[in-house]
């Protein structure tokens, strides 16, 4: 597959025709518009969920403003997450320091909107210009006593991946709070079985109903990183003896932290499409190792199944032979998507991820069928090229991938973490099935000039 | 309440901020140029999230290039990324011009970003390489309005040097410089200029590279925006309007500062301004403002004595005041973005410092960009969407603001909003109002 920019050759590969290993998981070419975001958004999208904290971005303005309310994530109760708080640092700062404003600014706010601790995260400029945002952390943090944490965000310093990192280092210092009570928090000292949640955002209530399931099995949930998180239930983080880990490029480090620190094992799990929602209650089951745990999990996934493939049927009757191609940040995701697809008729024709390792695009490699088109790190060029070679019906993606789509008169389906329908877990299948159903088949496509270029036969 | 000053506020830091960052406004003026593309020089993220704001507003593709800093960029300095970045955007685009703008990240760090592009030029020589425009926009200084005016005087001063002549075609020629106004509110300056039928140069044009048709092929960079070779003619335009206030200095001749054409008294402004120059009268537009105080007459009753909170950017919130008061709204609070933020707004109405003088305690609705939406839930009061950005319904970028027309909508909008408003807090559906 040729790359309009030849440094990008082997990030991209056709399965069956290129026979080089793909390339990934390096920083995003100069000038090839990549859809990644930056170090600062890894972090501000992990952290944004915890509602009851103070997130304060230390920066000029902008850092702040693209991120107000970016997410869909639900809280019950507190909604402190939902506002934008920022430095709004000015010329005058950068030449001459942000700290004094930094310390006012978390004072004031921390006075005034009474959260159980702060987040503070650095922007570019704050790594160069060298505010000490540990010292006037730690020294709010004795005076407002709140846990004040200082989040490692500068754009710069690598991808979001790393943004996901310094997160989860950030949460690991609230799991690790030395103030929390160590009598009641003791390391694994909630009665089995329980678990933590990680990578589960509680978009449109995804949470409650992941949550909802383990509830029916048996099995309880410390806490949920960060889906409807509030910070007491992360101080609880350690009394769980088991980490599931649902998002794993965002919060594998974390579980890893876990693991070193407190001995606590962890679970790679999916909670979309029917086989991975399944086998991640059955995992959990497994690990417990108990039979009426078991048991219950069957009858769980026996009666949600049974009401839920019959619904499928009339969606996969008018999706079936259908393609679809994929363009997500985690290729995780996209594991479980190509799954969820083949239920309702549809194979991946292009699948591609903004943070893929080798072993996931080799596996992508396994799961795929021949022709079909892999790529890391792509652009609006490249992505748009691939859908329309290969006729893809839906691209499924986040906002920024939207466009490209609707320009060519193609479906689309949002699976970012802007989105507000649920698509985890055994109704979010159903969802998924109605809201690809929805686009790929609605009657509009048959004005669409590009479809009448590319396509032999044309839309409904 | 004074209007335009800043709502008093103890607050250092900025909570839910009414304005954006200014390398944003640099990169909708740089995707107005045909051909042209923006090149953020900084970190991926700045043009990414860029990207995402502007596409929920516009819907539309808006690719902005990155030179995409790493550790080491902010440590040896970001000239091999720009030339990179140069390299693989020209390779990719085919454009005819690059509008590169800098960032907080890289002005911190002195970069000089005009002499990497003169040596890059010589290096690159070729038939083929595109013109450059740069624009300088730390996001600690100014609002995304300032970047948006800073990259327009950025492509006059990178075209001002050519050697093309003045010709007799161009007499009486016209500058528009249009403000940062939605994609159909360039396409009624477009209409109202050619009803004058003079030579002019609208710039930016976005109307079509962010509100194009449906494509048969994927269009690298979208077709339309103002030509170079316009751009080319401006230096010998007589006359140059704007609509970006004093502070913006573009460096052209006989440059009009006129109020933003909302309203029938900023409208006849614009258009004395254009009889003026072109010693033309247009019978269409006379009629149109014809059109707009018959229905100002027959919708007044539904707004007089209504109060009202604007806010958004300077000029714009300007020109909203001067209309809402021309059909006897009461503005209790106008702010702009750049001076107040959305919390210091609410807390500013809920203290009703802004309504000492009246017998209501709330205003009765809130005109401005989607983001109200908090302040609207907030005081229970409905919100009129205007301005950039609307992130909650579509068409947001056609909606029509200004001149005899834009007028016309804005004001049938907030009379239907106020009749639906009041419709459903009735216990009777009453189907004649």
């Amino acid at each position: 597959m040729l790359a309009f920019i030849p440094e990008r050759q082997h990030q991209i590969l056709e399965k069956g025709r290129d026979t080089y290993e793909m390339e990934c998981a390096k920083p995003s070419t100069a000038g090839s518009v990549s859809q990644r975001s930056c170090v600062f958004c890894g972090s501000r999208v992990v952290l944004y969920p915890i509602a009851d904290a103070l997130h304060l971005v230390h920066g000029p303005i902008g850092c702040a403003a693209y991120t107000w309310d970016i997410r869909g994530s639900m809280s019950q109760g507190a909604q402190l997450h939902r506002l934008s708080f920022s430095t709004d640092l000015q010329e005058n700062e950068v030449i001459h320091g942000g700290e004094k404003k930094l310390y006012k600014a978390l004072t004031e706010l921390i006075k005034q909107y009474q959260p159980n601790a702060a987040f503070v995260y650095c922007t570019c400029i704050v790594g160069l210009i060298g505010d000490d945002v540990e010292a006037v952390c730690k020294r709010v943090e004795k005076e407002q006593k709140i846990r004040v944490i200082p989040v490692h965000s500068e754009g710069f310093k690598g991808t979001k991946k790393d943004g996901y990192r310094a997160a989860c280092e950030a949460l690991f210092e609230l799991v690790d709070s030395p103030q929390a009570d160590y009598l009641t928090s003791a390391i694994h000292s909630s009665p089995p079985p329980t678990i933590n949640i990680l990578g589960e955002f509680n978009l449109a209530g995804e949470t409650l109903m992941i949550k909802d399931y383990y509830r029916r099995m048996g099995v309880k949930v410390a806490v949920c990183f960060t889906g409807d998180c509030k910070i007491a239930d992360i101080e609880k983080a350690r009394t769980a003896s088991l980490n599931v880990v649902q998002c794993s490029g965002s919060m594998t480090s974390l579980a890893k932290i876990m693991q070193e620190k407190f001995g606590t094992p962890f679970k790679r799990v999916s909670y979309f499409g029917i086989e991975d929602m399944s086998k991640a209650l059955y995992d959990v089951a497994e690990h417990f190792k108990s039979k009426e745990m078991l048991q219950r999990t069957q009858n769980l996934v026996k009666k949600e199944v049974s009401v839920l493939l019959p619904k499928l049927t009339r969606y996969r009757r008018d999706l079936e032979g259908r393609k679809a191609a994929i363009y997500v940040g985690g290729p995780f995701k996209a594991f479980s998507l190509i799954k969820a697809l083949r239920h309702l008729g549809m194979e991946t024709v292009v699948v591609g991820s903004q943070t893929g390792t080798k072993e996931d695009y080799e596996l992508l490699k396994e799961i795929t069928q021949e022709g079909t088109i892999l790529c890391d790190d792509s652009n609006p060029l490249e992505l748009s090229r691939f859908v329309l070679e290969k006729g893809a019906d839906l691209l499924i993606g986040g906002v920024k991938e939207r466009p490209i789509a609707y320009k060519m008169g193609i479906g689309f389906c949002d699976h970012n973490h802007e989105r507000k329908i649920a698509l985890a877990g055994f109704e979010g299948m159903l969802n998924f099935a109605k809201e690809v159903h929805c686009t790929v088949m609605s009657p509009v496509w048959k004005f669409s000039p590009a479809r009448r270029q590319y396509f032999a036969e044309p839309p409904i | 309440m004074k209007v335009l000053t800043r709502p008093k506020t103890s607050f250092i830091s900025t909570r839910n901020a009414c304005k954006l960052c200014s390398p944003l406004g640099a990169c909708f003026v740089m995707r107005g140029i045909e051909n042209c593309i923006p090149l953020i020089h900084g970190s991926q993220g700045c043009a990414t999230y860029i990207r995402r704001y502007g596409i929920s507003h516009f819907r539309e593709p808006l690719d902005i290039a990155s030179s995409n800093f790493v550790e080491t960029t902010a440590i040896f300095g970001g000239r091999d990324n720009l030339f990179k970045a140069l390299d693989n955007v020209i390779q990719q685009y085919q454009p005819d011009a690059i509008g590169i703008t800098s960032t907080c990240l890289s002005e911190t760090m002195g970069e000089d970003v005009e002499l990497y592009l003169r040596e890059y030029a010589k290096l690159r020589r070729t038939s083929l390489s595109p013109l450059f425009f740069y624009a300088s926009t730390p996001s600690y200084r100014g609002t995304h309005i300032d970047g948006f005016n800073e990259a327009v005087c950025a492509v006059i001063k990178a075209t001002a040097n050519n050697e093309n002549q003045k010709t007799n075609e161009d007499k009486q020629r016209i500058n528009l410089i249009s403000p940062f106004v939605s994609c159909e509110d360039v396409r009624e300056f477009h209409r109202i200029l050619q009803a004058f039928d003079v030579p002019y140069t609208l710039l930016p044009d976005y109307s079509e590279t962010l509100d194009g048709v449906a494509w048969q092929d994927y269009q690298k960079i979208p077709n339309g925006g103002t030509t170079l070779a316009d751009i080319a003619k401006m230096k010998y335009a007589d006359t140059t309007i704007t609509f970006n206030g004093d502070s913006a200095n573009f460096p052209l001749n006989n440059v009009v500062h006129l109020p933003l054409p909302i309203g029938v008294d900023n409208t006849d402004k614009f258009f004395d301004t254009l009889k003026n120059i072109t010693n033309r009268e247009s019978a269409t537009m006379s009629y149109e403002r014809g059109r707009l105080i018959d229905a100002y007459f027959d919708g007044h009753k539904y707004v007089s004595g209504k109060r009202a909170v604007v806010y958004g950017d300077k000029m714009f919130v300007a020109a909203l005041k001067s209309f809402l008061e021309e059909i006897g709204i009461n503005v209790v609070l106008a702010a702009d973005g750049a001076e107040t933020d959305f919390e210091t707004m609410l807390e500013t109405i809920r203290s009703s410092r802004c309504s000492k003088t009246e017998l209501a305690d709330k205003p009765d609705f809130i005109i401005g960009n989607s983001k109200g939406l908090y302040l609207s839930r907030a005081l229970g009061i409905p919100l009129v969407r205007c301005g950039f950005p609307i992130h909650d319904r579509i068409g947001g970028h056609r909606i029509l603001h200004i001149g005899y027309r834009g007028t016309l909508n804005l004001f049938e909008r907030i009379c239907n909003t106020l009749i639906e408003y009041k419709q459903n807090q009735e216990p009777f559906g009453w189907t004649y109002v």
